[in-house]
């Protein structure tokens, strides 16, 4: 299908047509940057484009499209390859549908106070970006496009420039965006092998040996990883989401993280080749610890948008299990198995662009009606902004994995894989499946223990600050936005089992064999993972069963009691205090969490300074946390990397003899190194 | 038809057999420990009383609460409800016991579990936050401890449906499993943290340093707090059934065996509950409550011995089937 010419499915064509319109969108508003109006119109012109977009892979993903083509265009000889396969759709509808619901967000953005040039061009252009990525079907232009994508992003990420915070996470993003993208140049280099195959058919063709394969693995994890936000690389992500306008944070950490997640699967599923076993490791690895890992930042974080980002880094490691967990089976000849971890890995990626878009939208509510994010500025929301609490709560709800939200469907299908484990061949799979499967569990709970702080610090309780009393409830595009996105989460919850019959010719694909025994529960909806007596999870029954005994209970109560309430001032114990300053913050929420998980993973200390009695200065508790994620890969290198360059900085200030004396002896050298080699 | 008729005749039965023992069950328990204290103790049926005179009174509820406040206690009872009614406790093989797996059952009573969580943060006092706070530490070292617990007993069973479980159980040549035997030690430390019970919690004590769950409800009054104490003592019920259907399975009526067998397995299932719960009280006064920052060491080593058990029954698999 990859032959000259311009011959192409419809879906991709009309994928095309609204990826044009992104690129429409882009330039038009570059160029008239200075009217309001036409920075307006991006959105509108987005919400059409991510339509067509992602109607039209939807209709590639269920039809199970393969369709491409060449462009004279990129590298010569090679060209430019675009490609669309139930793969690319997957992703693509992904992507569309995070910047449909963030583009209907922006429609409602404040036209004097929000909108500027250094935003809304963009946004489209980096929609644009993601989605050439995805249907990249060359090595080319893959790079190239997710080189565009990290620029794009920079650009949204120092937006709002004149805060010295936003700088330096975009200073920090930029600098590991370009170590990501040499370390997958490199990868691709290991795939395309000396002959300079850079086309995926090429590749796919002739897969590398076992050591190159080695070699490539480790290049896409540290390059499409840390893009995903893998730890211990994660560093950087919980600067640079939150630096951006919030809709956009909501694309980074929803969408775009999905897309380094997709260049992943196309590399290690598809182009490199039949899997080995131990390829699984570092995925089984690196996924167990950065799920723990990141929620136990973002339980200790004071900041709403940052402990979205540090969930994302959380919701990646749960992706990166799968992956490996998928892997493993596959290598081990388990196909089922293999489907059952797949199947969970693509559906808690589509989950994950749903609700964390969903909670950085509203976070991005929260911001715009109260100009705060610090956790001790806000509370008490739920009754100022009640229709953003209300979503905000089934994001959290599915974020935790609790039924009947679509989290929980992910969750499930990973636990069930987990305990597929036992087949193994290998002992150090057999060993390795238990261990992730408590780390997933610990994640699971630590996620729901983070999410409750973070609504009931938010929007419970009473207002901590002047700004939080005095919110204003979203506009009304902004709530649509995220009514869309929590009916996709309950929806999500409820037909997990539909949705895996959509995606079984990509797992087909993927993992070697579809689902086994999709369609066969009790009912249609019923999500099966193995067989029907081994486990079923049926969410809509669940749904009705929990409806019909709230019901059940409603009447039961109100016919025995009455429904007569008084209101009065809180009880607490007789001892209620009109300060807000006296309810839990977040900090003494999470102190007992600091307590328990603290000292190991992050160092914690903390120290009491208690005046002598007489001194009249203020007691005071200090708490000393290490994140030595960034201390170790991050603050280390770059303070060696400024140390060195003081140092070389001397040669730009030599004589024009010593320069010419430097080149000379270069020169000597060179040719002495020529000399002894050959 | 009429054996799904049967099957969900027997599914309601479940649902409001379990919503009617409850308040027994906390009541014989409360009684247990009177007694063993050399108290006369409240009559067993005490527990009904107070959940009738909570009903009957007003409900007061502070000034600035919101709507999640009030409509929490409903949802609360309704996911504990549903997971009481999903445990295979006299029969096996009830109508809808397929519809969640053990995995989806932990799930449910989480569900509930952050809910009143939140709930108890809604009022902005010093004391539901302390609550929620040490309610949701503990869960994050309960929760992974019970799932993992599950996890082995599935795969010990080769199913994560709880009627097969208590099926294999029963048909299984009774044999000492050592990974058993720690899933089931593990279970039951989980079962005294979530339903708040000492060591880790007293659910008898107002004392400031010690409370968790009782300060989450301390806001709530009337029919909600007579709501929040029915979910309470059905998720001891839903923690008792849980244990006996996976390690004492015996004396369950049969999936195929039809509601001739259900009086049978009745009349099991309430002995074991009831012995459970005096167990549960004879325990209670033989031990002190520990301080809060210990319930981390005490749930930390549930956790470790359920991944031993989860370690174990991985390792072990091939050699038991």
């Amino acid at each position: 299908m990859t032959g000259a010419g311009f011959s192409a499915a419809p879906q991709l064509a009309i994928l095309l047509a609204g990826i044009a319109l992104y690129a429409a969108a882009a330039v038009f508003a570059a160029v008239f940057h200075r009217h309001k109006s036409v920075l307006a119109a991006v959105y509108p012109i987005c919400i059409v484009a991510a339509a067509i977009a992602a109607g039209a892979s939807l209709a590639a993903l269920l039809g199970n499209t393969d369709s491409g083509f060449r462009l004279p265009l990129g590298l010569p000889v090679i060209g430019l390859h675009i490609r669309l396969d139930a793969l690319s759709a997957f992703f693509v509808l992904i992507v569309n549908l995070g910047v449909l619901t963030t583009a209907i967000y922006g429609l409602g953005l404040d036209r004097d106070r929000d909108l500027s040039a250094r935003v809304e061009p963009f946004f489209p252009a980096y929609a644009l970006a993601m989605n050439l990525v995805l249907i990249a079907g060359d090595a080319f232009g893959f790079l190239f496009s997710w080189e565009l994508m990290s620029l794009t992003s920079w650009v949204l990420v120092v937006s709002r420039h004149r805060d010295a915070g936003n700088r330096h996470a975009g200073h920090v993003y930029l600098v590991m965006a370009a170590i990501g993208t040499v370390s997958l140049l490199f990868a691709f280099g290991g795939l395309a092998g000396a002959a300079g195959n850079y086309a995926f058919d090429a590749i796919r063709a002739a897969p590398p040996g076992p050591l190159v394969a080695g070699l490539v693995l480790a290049g896409a994890i540290f390059g499409a990883g840390s893009k995903a936000g893998i730890a211990p690389l994660h560093a950087w992500l919980p600067l640079a989401h939150p630096a951006a306008p919030s809709h956009v944070s909501a694309l980074m950490s929803g969408v775009m993280t999905k897309v380094a997640i997709y260049g992943i699967i196309r590399i290690v599923f598809d182009l490199l080749g039949t899997p080995i076993w131990w390829w699984a490791l570092p995925f089984l690895l690196l996924g167990a610890m950065t799920a723990v890992l990141g929620l136990l930042y973002a339980v200790l974080d004071n900041d709403l948008k940052r402990v979205l980002a540090y969930s994302t880094v959380e919701n990646i490691g749960i992706i990166f299990v799968g992956l490996g967990l998928a892997l493993a089976f596959k290598a081990s000849g388990l196909s089922a198995a293999a489907a059952v971890a797949m199947a969970a890995t693509l559906l808690h990626c589509l989950n994950h662009s749903w609700f964390k878009s969903l909670l950085f939208l509203g976070a991005g509510a929260v911001l715009h009606a109260t100009g705060r994010r610090d956790f001790d500025g806000l509370g008490g929301l739920i009754h100022r902004m009640p229709v953003t609490a209300a979503f905000w709560l089934v994001g959290a709800m599915s974020i935790s994995a609790l039924p009947p939200f679509n989290g929980f469907v992910s969750e499930w299908l990973l636990f069930q894989a987990v305990l597929a484990g036992p087949a193994f061949p290998e002992p150090i799979l057999r060993f390795m499946s238990p261990a992730v499967g408590a780390m997933l569990a610990l994640a699971a709970a630590l996620a729901a223990a983070c999410f409750v702080r973070a609504f009931g610090i938010v929007y419970l309780g009473r207002p901590r600050s002047r700004e939080a009393a005095e919110a204003h409830e979203t506009a009304r595009p902004q709530q649509v936005a995220m009514a869309l996105l929590a009916g996709l989460c309950l929806l999500g919850g409820l037909f997990g089992g539909v949705a895996v019959s959509a995606i079984q010719p990509l797992l087909q694909t993927l993992a070697g064999a579809p689902l086994p025994a999709t369609g066969t529960g009790p009912t249609p909806f019923s999500l099966v993972a193995f067989d029907a007596a081994r486990s079923i999870y049926d969410a809509p029954t669940i749904a009705i069963f929990l409806l019909t005994s709230g019901l059940l209970v409603t009447l039961l109560v109100h016919h025995l009691s009455g429904r007569r309430t008084r209101l009065g001032p809180a009880w607490d114990c007789g001892f209620p205090d009109p300060s807000p300053l006296t309810q839990y913050s977040a900090s003494s929420f999470s102190q007992p969490l600091r307590r328990v998980y603290g000292g190991t993973v992050f160092g914690a200390s903390e120290t009491i300074d208690m005046p002598q009695p007489g001194d009249n200065r203020p007691a005071s508790l200090n708490v000393q946390l290490h994140d030595y994620a960034w201390e170790l890969l991050y603050a280390a290198p770059a303070r060696a990397v400024v140390g060195l360059s003081a140092r070389l900085n001397a040669l730009q200030f030599l004589t024009i003899r010593s320069y010419l004396m430097l080149v000379f002896s270069a020169l000597i050298a060179l040719l002495l190194i020529a000399a002894v080699w050959f | 038809m009429s054996e799904t008729l049967t099957l969900l005749f027997g599914q309601t039965i479940q649902m409001f057999l379990v919503l009617l023992v409850a308040p027994a069950i906390a009541g014989i328990t409360r009684r247990t420990k009177a007694r063993f204290m050399r108290r006369q103790g409240a009559p067993i049926i005490q527990p009904y009383r107070d959940l009738i005179k909570l009903l009957r009174k007003e409900a007061v509820v502070a000034q600035n609460a919101s709507w999640f406040f009030r409509s929490a206690p409903y949802a609360i009872l309704a996911f504990t409800w549903v997971a009481a009614a999903l445990v295979p406790t006299f029969a096996s093989g009830l109508m809808f016991n397929w519809a969640a797996d053990a995995v989806a059952l932990v799930a449910l009573l989480g569900a509930a579990r952050a809910l009143l969580a939140l709930a108890g943060m809604d009022v902005g006092t010093s004391f539901g936050g302390i609550g929620s706070s040490r309610e949701m530490m503990i869960a994050t070292l309960a929760e992974p401890a019970m799932l993992l617990v599950v996890l082995t007993v599935a795969l010990t069973a080769g199913t994560t449906r709880l009627p097969e479980v208590a099926e294999f159980l029963t048909a299984a040549p009774v044999t000492v499993r050592v990974s058993l035997a720690l899933a089931l030690v593990a279970l039951v430390i989980v079962a005294l943290a979530e339903n708040a019970r000492i060591p880790v919690d007293n659910p008898a004590t107002h004392l400031e340093l010690t409370m968790v769950h009782e300060a989450m409800v301390l806001e709530y009054s009337g029919r909600h707090l007579a709501m929040i104490e029915m979910a309470a003592q059905l998720k001891l019920v839903l923690y008792i059934s849980l244990i006996v259907c996976l390690f004492l399975p015996f004396g369950m009526a049969p999936a195929n065996a039809g509601p001739a067998a259900w009086p049978m397995g009745m009349a099991a299932y309430l002995v074991k509950l009831v012995f459970g719960a005096a167990l549960l009280g004879v325990w209670e006064v033989s031990i002190a409550k520990m301080r809060v920052f210990r319930v981390g060491e005490f749930l930390g080593g549930a956790f470790v011995f359920a991944f031993l058990a989860i370690l174990l029954a991985f390792l072990t698999r091939e050699v038991l089937n």
